[in-house]
């Protein structure tokens, strides 16, 4: 058990239904000796078993925020707002949602439904500000290649917070702005990154000894290969399993601007 | 009847008609009419985007669009995209028809110093000159392909806009038959995007304009995500001022005021063309900006 002084929390976002990924984080976070854990958002979607991440969210006492997914998961709507434009990009996002909606339970839907949109909480001097897409709007992209700081420090005013997490794009990302404020996209545990590897990543989110906020973002290995074999028997799209084996995304890809573009292989 | 008040939430994006309306084409289906001749807008200097840039960091905004006319017409493009990367994301839409060597490797060099992503979006019509020509101008489809090989050859990975001068049954096929025409032309991993066509201009003339009934009312916002508007995020600064978006230019009530602050102000949804924002949303931001409503299909309307 690793102990510290400065409080220390961690972040995890979009899980995606990936249940071995979520209990190889937790089990790392906690063997870090973290303070708190929380998760912003998208406990369903492109992975199998969508029941599965609820206990391990509720018995590890993970805080969570709702995302798109979830509001839409809850709410029993027709899509999952995720906010695709394309058409092939729109075509593999139903059927990972309607598999999504089809196999979480009643009593998972009513979790979903009732999670705050923000949480808001102290960490050393800071106020932290957790949210899904950005705090003005569950389902934007904030991509690293098209969020300056200055607007970064727009909403940071605007929503009275120092340091704001987020996911939603699948990629990690993090900026110091103005007067020690940050932003920090924490990564998604659901789906390797776009880069060629199998791994996914959560952030520690911490203050350094001069009261600075400390981002670490932390790589997580799990048992991918059993995760595909999952995804396969319950008849989910060979290109989501290419993505778990591969650690390129194979769908949504129109989504990404041009830098974050051009180091996908698809 | 009164059209709704649209109050702007927050100056997401900036635009720039940095070649006014001048442009080395004359395509049928314009909707502000550019041309060769056509001056009645004109160039954005370096020194006056600059001003625009330095006032757009205390309004924090998130985007920068550049678009004309052909914005490459205008002498000062590449130092004026070279400095936009240095405050953010910078997108320009071009016909690809003008695009030099030497600017490129300028803009890739620049990208890559730069934190932040420069978008080209390139406006063909059709997948082939049978279908492009027409409406763009004689030759012009392979001057657009090439102009997109030379964009691939320096790294860019650009966006071909199509108006969707077919009928929305066929995006499917013409969406299969542009991807094939530009894998054939070295683009392995082509992005697209169609546009609607905008009822205004040379296209109200080509086809025809929008009807008095064709407009948005207050009944058709209830419920409806207002961020879809263009006005409701963006503003445009021309060479007469600040107007509400690059679609309304022509028309005398877009401008808002000479610098961005005082263009803040509610616009009313008062011409057909909104009618069309209302039905596709958000037509002229980039994919990767998206997040809002996904809409693919047209929106009812009360015509």
């Amino acid at each position: 058990m690793v102990t510290s002084t400065q409080p220390r929390i961690a972040l995890f976002g979009g899980i995606y239904s990936n249940h071995l990924a979520l209990a190889a984080a937790i089990q790392d976070a906690q063997s870090r000796g973290v303070d708190a854990l929380y998760c912003l958002g998208d406990m369903g979607a492109f992975g199998p078993f969508p029941d599965r991440v609820f206990p391990l969210l509720i018995d590890n006492d993970v805080t969570c925020v709702q995302g798109n997914y979830d509001n839409s998961i809850g709410n029993q709507l027709d899509d999952c707002q995720c906010g695709y434009t394309d058409p092939r990009d729109n075509y593999f996002a139903q059927i990972s949602y309607d598999y999504t909606l089809e196999n979480t339970c009643n009593a998972g839907r009513n979790f979903l439904r009732d999670l705050p949109v923000e949480l808001r909480l102290e960490l050393g001097p800071w106020r932290v500000l957790l949210c899904h897409g950005s705090p003005r709007k569950m389902n934007e992209f904030l991509w690293s290649s098209t969020t300056p700081g200055h607007f970064l420090a727009h909403l940071a005013g605007q929503h009275q917070a120092d340091v704001i997490c987020a996911t939603h794009t699948g990629i990690k990302w993090q900026r110091a702005l103005d007067h020690g404020r940050h932003f920090v996209n924490v990564g998604v545990l659901g789906r390797p990154e776009n880069d060629g590897t199998t791994n996914v990543w959560y952030t520690i989110l911490g203050c350094d000894q001069n009261a600075q906020p400390q981002v670490e973002f932390v790589p997580v290995d799990y048992d991918h290969a059993r995760l595909a074999r999952e995804m396969s028997n319950e008849g989910l799209p060979d290109e989501f399993v290419a993505t778990i084996i591969t650690g390129w995304w194979t769908t949504c890809l129109e989504i990404l601007p041009a830098k974050e573009r051009r180091a996908s292989r698809f | 009847m009164t059209a709704p008040l649209i109050e702007i939430s927050h100056l997401d994006h900036l635009w720039f008609q940095v070649s006014g309306t001048l442009c080395n084409l004359t395509c049928h289906h314009c909707f502000i009419s550019c041309s060769p001749q056509n001056d009645s807008f004109g160039y954005l200097s370096l020194a006056d985007v600059r001003r625009q840039l330095e006032q757009s960091v205390a309004l924090g905004v998130k985007e920068y669009y550049f678009t004309g006319g052909e914005p490459f017409l205008n002498k000062e493009m590449v130092p004026i995209l070279v400095e936009t990367l240095g405050y953010g994301p910078a997108t320009v839409l071009t016909n690809g028809t003008v695009l030099k060597e030497e600017w490129l490797q300028t803009l890739a060099a620049a990208e890559q110093e730069s934190l932040f992503s420069l978008e080209f979006r390139v406006s063909i019509d059709g997948f082939s000159p049978e279908t492009n020509d027409p409406i763009r101008g004689e030759g012009t489809f392979d001057r657009a392909i090439q102009g997109v090989s030379r964009l691939v050859q320096f790294g860019f990975l650009p966006i071909i806009t199509a108006a969707r001068t077919w009928p929305i049954e066929q995006d499917e096929q013409v969406i299969g038959k542009f991807v094939q025409v530009l894998r054939d032309a070295g683009y392995e991993r082509p992005r697209l995007k169609l546009l609607p066509t905008l009822h205004l201009g040379a296209e109200a003339e080509r086809t025809h304009g929008y009807r008095e009934s064709e407009r948005v009312t207050s009944e058709m916002l209830v419920e409806y995500d207002k961020s879809q508007l263009i006005c409701e995020h963006s503003r445009i600064v021309t060479d007469r001022g600040v107007h509400v978006c690059p679609i309304l230019i022509d028309s005398d009530d877009s401008l808002l005021g000479q610098t961005l602050e005082s263009s803040l102000t509610p616009y009313r949804l008062d011409h057909g063309a909104c009618l069309t924002c209302y039905q596709y949303g958000a037509i002229c931001s980039n994919p990767s900006s998206s997040g809002g409503e996904t809409k693919s299909e047209e929106r009812g309307t009360t015509t």
